[in-house]
């Protein structure tokens, strides 16, 4: 197997010789490309799961939360959503080593001293204003007949909300999600300005030290396959999920 | 809490003066790209409206690439590659000549491509959404194309457009924190200063983001009077 892998690098690195790229520098760096590509996909990848579970929170105290909870979930995405990313992560990061005492305390310090594990949570909290944003758009788009219709029937707010409310703002606020996971694709970059080796990371690493322009052109080329990937499912995924809406061609 | 806010003082043992400055050009930077990216975004919309099939091409591929890119990535693709470029174009003419690329243009080149990605769905929906007999009328009573778009068009156009422009300028205020990477003294490159000297990061970072948040709500005041006065002769369903 092994010599059978190197043949074939061998055989990757002449092609892309042959249409003029860096073989050298590709041989050279072209692993460390993929585990960078490997890492934004996980910064992005948890970030958009666990900012989904606080969104959900978030967009139910907006809607439902009395006079503080709503005003409270307003403030949060008002917060983020009118800041920059990046200087939300410089808060978060710098600032949790500012409150290293406090944080070894209480049994944190050992999460916020890690560049990555503070880049997932500031983009979290970032992400989880504005899905919840969507979400409470989708929520409130519907007629407010369809809760009534579902107490008439008997059942709970809760189990309302689970069968009834939510599937169909999902469905409502579905483009607006995956343009959201488009836009967390992007900004994940900003992580690598505080030392974490992701796409972005290992591309100004590779920069620095070779001086050629082309890692730059590799990780637009990788960025620009990551989204439009995501698009392309995205459709599908809405095609598929929405098809009870679409009007027959 | 009192010493913090000593910090914030103006003078030499406070970091006000400094953040102010780099809040200002912050403004600075958004306002002289603002234009730019809407003259671009302009130039793509037209071309992914325009009957020449290459033309559209062209537009579609270039929003592709600018707004799937991350900013970042974008603006160190400006900056470093066109140091680059310039340098090698130079080298034709000196030899052996340097170019420095002064780093405010990079930074409104890079934000400009990217708003220009961005305002020109904006804009091709508004383009769109003007029916053609608008035009065919306003050439009827005699108007001139010029007068066509100053009085007929554009007034149309620009309401349609406004509430998009205005979520462009959003992203673009915040997108300039960006630039502090390639270091242009911008209101986050002063904060982290700040921030270097006295150690205090959470403070610091929390006043920028304050100083943020002020700049987009006054910037949503504009922009609500700005579509006041552009839907002045609009009557919107169940409206007062």
């Amino acid at each position: 197997m092994e010599p059978f892998l190197g043949s074939l690098g061998e055989g990757f690195l002449w092609a892309m010789g042959l249409i003029g790229l860096n073989a050298d520098l590709m041989s050279r760096y072209g692993l460390r490309f993929l585990d960078g590509v490997w890492v934004t996909l996980q910064l992005v990848g948890l970030s958009i799961v666990f900012g989904a579970v606080l969104a959900l929170p978030l967009a139910i105290a907006r809607v439902e939360g009395g006079k503080v909870l709503s005003r409270a979930a307003f403030t949060y995405s008002y917060f983020f959503r009118g800041t920059p990313l990046l200087a939300q992560t410089f808060l978060i990061y710098y600032g949790a080593g500012q409150f290293r005492e406090q944080l070894t305390d209480i049994g944190l310090w050992w999460f916020f001293r890690d560049a990555f594990n503070c880049a997932v949570f500031t983009f979290t909290l970032n992400t989880a204003a504005y899905q919840s944003e969507i979400l409470r758009g989708g929520i409130q788009t519907l007629p407010a007949g369809q809760m009534e219709a579902a107490q008439a029937l008997g059942l709970s707010r809760v189990l309302a909300y689970r069968k009834i409310i939510l599937p169909q703002a999902i469905a409502v606020g579905l483009r607006p999600l995956g343009n959201e996971l488009v836009l967390m694709i992007k900004a994940s970059a900003i992580a690598s300005v505080i030392t974490v080796y992701d796409l972005m990371g290992v591309t100004r690493l590779a920069f620095s030290r070779s001086y050629d322009m082309e890692v730059y052109l590799w990780a637009a080329v990788l960025y620009l396959l990551m989204v439009e990937i995501v698009r392309r499912v995205w459709n599908v995924l809405e095609r598929r999920l929405n098809r009870h809406l679409l009007v027959s061609r | 809490m009192l010493n913090l806010l000593e910090l914030l003082s103006f003078g030499p043992n406070g970091w006000g003066d400094e953040i102010l400055q780099g809040a200002l050009l912050t403004i600075e930077l958004a306002l002289v790209t603002l234009p730019v990216g809407i003259v671009i975004g302009l130039a793509v919309a037209v071309a992914k409206d325009s009957r020449s099939r290459a033309l559209r091409a062209v537009g579609d591929l270039y929003t592709t690439v600018f707004r799937g890119l991350p900013e970042l990535l974008t603006l160190f693709i400006v900056y470093y590659g066109g140091q680059m470029l310039l340098t090698r174009l130079a080298g034709y003419v000196v030899e052996g000549a340097h170019i420095e690329v002064n780093q405010f243009v990079a930074g409104v080149v890079a934000l400009g491509l990217v708003l220009g990605a961005f305002s020109s769905e904006v804009l091709l929906a508004a383009i769109r959404a003007v029916p053609k007999g608008q035009k065919e009328a306003a050439s009827a009573l005699g108007l001139s194309g010029w007068n066509t778009f100053r009085l007929v068009t554009f007034p149309q156009l620009w309401r349609v457009a406004l509430p998009g422009l205005s979520n462009n300028w959003m992203v673009l205020l915040k997108d300039t924190s960006l630039v502090s990477v390639i270091a242009i003294s911008d209101l986050m490159r002063q904060t982290s200063i700040a921030v270097g000297v006295t150690k205090q990061p959470f403070f610091f970072y929390l006043v920028a983001c304050l100083i943020y948040l002020v700049f987009s709500g006054l910037s949503s005041i504009v922009f609500t009077a700005l579509e006041n006065r552009a839907s002045r002769g609009f009557k919107r369903v169940g409206g007062h």
